[in-house]
């Protein structure tokens, strides 16, 4: 066996096998044809939306001026940051928990907070619909004024989101120094100084990520939100939904196209304040 | 770590609201679905809790045992479509260059940051019969097709969807293998293929158990997927769930397929804790 090996070719260069490398092709390209159809037929003049006609922005007005699209954004927009708010306080408070404490039972404790994150959106989305219109909360919510009457769709999105917040929040709390937190107290702060000026910065970047996982989260969240929200109250995808059930427009496509960049910024943002090289840094 | 007893102003100040959130908004709806189930209706918005069983009997009615049987189906082929495109691409990303894994990474995960009805709504402009496909199709004289509708083009969603579910735990498990095993494979004779299928298989199976689980989970309880891609045949257990809350209003035979779904959610992580503890591969 005395063949030269080219560079890239050694038995374990897996990376650089042709047969690999068409795989990859062709997969990436069906996960995003779809996704770059739908956002260029946004740009179609076309009605029907199939033949490319020609580039235009009326779609996008036409779907600002949709003003039950436009108010199906805006409930959407508005359940993701006060969800995504209630969502961060809490993970954090229970990140820190976890993270602080030793306390009996709590291997089983941790077991139930991840439970919201394993267990089939259906059945949670169906038990809270139960859940709201037992309590009379369903009913209650639907003659108060905006945006109390999302309160329904926001509690249970802050019930599925926290727990991811928790386990990303906590991640980030590993890393932390204690000797950081004796130094602080023998230096003469309080506790709740120690908390604000040393703890709280060192989370920061945990926290940040965190809220942005919960954001879209939220904002993607279709199962829960079809069955948790009133029949007056309209979000998004509840709309998009049954305008779907009616037929594919290229007003769908405008309006998808804003979400998806909304969706897309958090996430880049919130995984580059994950990536490793930032843990170190305080 | 301290002990809870240490300081019992933080440890409450901590410990309540999250705990108060998922008593109040997750455990307690729950356990109120669960009573449900063993509820009669008797009338049109009401419920008498009784503690029949009848409802999940009438779960393991021919019809319904169907479509339970259907929706386990369509969830494993769904999910052996994913490893069989996945482990290749996760292999691939372990083994790129590493500058490139980031963001090959990136890619394969974005996709599942976008909401599902949007991505949903994507395949059906492109596979519907006046869709995009069938538009290329055209050119070469072929078609139109009619893809959308059936048991097929529900699994091709699934596929679709849940894709990242099962990159990240492979990725995760190919990642940490030793590379040196598959090296000394090689060396003492062993073919590609028997190094795969001796060495790599059997070393990242924990990987692939744990991405099965999280693809299978959420296959079995769709009924986004089912609802837009399906027809009126392809029906899974999701959809009948949400049709006795949406539609039909028999609330306590939905809680109990609820509950049924969720007694083989259990079975299957238990099921993964049990093989994850035999199995002597690399754990994730």
């Amino acid at each position: 066996m005395a063949e030269t090996l080219k560079p890239g070719s050694g038995p374990l260069d897996y990376g650089n096998r042709w047969w690999l490398k068409i795989l990859f092709v062709a997969i990436f390209v069906a996960l995003y044809s779809p996704i770059f159809t739908l956002i260029a037929f946004s740009f179609n003049t076309d009605k029907r939306g199939v033949v490319w006609r020609g580039f235009t922005l009326d779609n996008y007005v036409k779907a600002w001026n949709n003003s039950a699209l436009q108010e199906a954004l805006i409930n959407s927009l508005a359940i993701a940051f006060i969800a995504t708010i209630i969502a961060t306080i809490i993970g954090a408070m229970t990140a820190l928990f976890l993270w602080r404490f030793r306390f009996p039972f709590k291997p089983a404790y941790e077991g139930v907070m991840a439970l919201p994150i394993v267990i089939p959106e259906i059945c949670m989305g169906v038990s809270l619909l139960l859940f709201f219109i037992n309590t009379g909360m369903m009913e209650w919510s639907v003659g108060m004024p905006w945006p109390m009457n999302l309160i329904n769709i926001i509690i249970a999105h802050v019930a599925f989101c926290f727990p991811f917040v928790a386990v990303v929040v906590r991640s980030r709390l590993v890393g932390f120094n204690r000797q950081l937190e004796e130094a602080s107290k023998d230096l003469g702060a309080s506790e709740w100084q120690t908390f604000w000026n040393v703890i709280v910065p060192f989370m920061m970047p945990g926290l940040v990520a965190g809220a942005l996982l919960a954001f879209t989260l939220s904002l993607d969240d279709f199962v829960i939100t079809f069955f948790t929200s009133g029949p007056e109250t309209v979000t998004f995808p509840v709309k998009v939904y049954s305008l779907v059930r009616r037929g594919v427009s290229p007003e769908i496509n405008a309006a998808s196209t804003v979400l998806i960049v909304i969706t897309v910024i958090a996430t880049v943002i919130a995984m580059k304040l994950q990536a490793p090289q930032k843990s170190g840094e305080g | 770590m301290d002990s809870w007893r240490a300081n019992l102003r933080t440890f409450w100040t901590l410990g309540t609201p999250g705990t108060f959130w998922l008593l109040m908004f997750f455990l307690i709806p729950l356990a109120y679905m669960f009573g449900i189930s063993f509820s009669e209706k008797i009338s049109i918005t009401e419920n008498q809790f009784t503690g029949t069983l009848a409802n999940y009997i009438r779960s393991f009615d021919a019809v319904y045992l169907q479509i339970i049987w259907k929706s386990i189906w369509i969830s494993v082929l769904a999910t052996a479509v994913c490893l069989l495109l996945a482990y290749p691409i996760a292999f691939g990303i372990c083994f790129a260059p590493a500058k490139w894994k980031p963001l090959l990474l990136l890619l394969v995960i974005l996709p599942f940051w976008i909401n599902l009805l949007i991505r949903t709504y994507a395949l059906i402009a492109v596979f519907r019969s006046q869709g995009y496909l069938n538009l290329v199709l055209g050119w070469i004289g072929l078609g139109p097709f009619e893809m959308l509708y059936n048991d097929g083009s529900v699994i091709m969603g699934l596929v679709y969807v849940y894709m990242p579910f099962m990159v990240l735990p492979l990725y995760a498990t190919i990642e940490r293998l030793d590379r040196s095993y598959l090296e000394a494979s090689l060396d003492l004779g062993g073919s590609q293929f028997q190094t795969f299928w001796k060495v790599t298989l059997p070393l990242t199976m924990p990987g692939i158990i744990t991405g099965i689980i999280l693809v299978f989970i959420p296959c079995l309880g769709s009924f986004l997927t089912p609802d837009m891609l399906g027809g009126a045949n392809a029906i899974m257990i999701g959809n009948v769930i949400e049709r006795q809350f949406k539609s039909a209003n028999d609330w306590p035979f939905g809680s109990a397929l609820s509950f049924l779904l969720m007694y083989v959610t259990f079975g299957a992580l238990a099921l993964r804790a049990f093989l994850a503890a035999r199995s002597r591969g690399v754990d994730v």
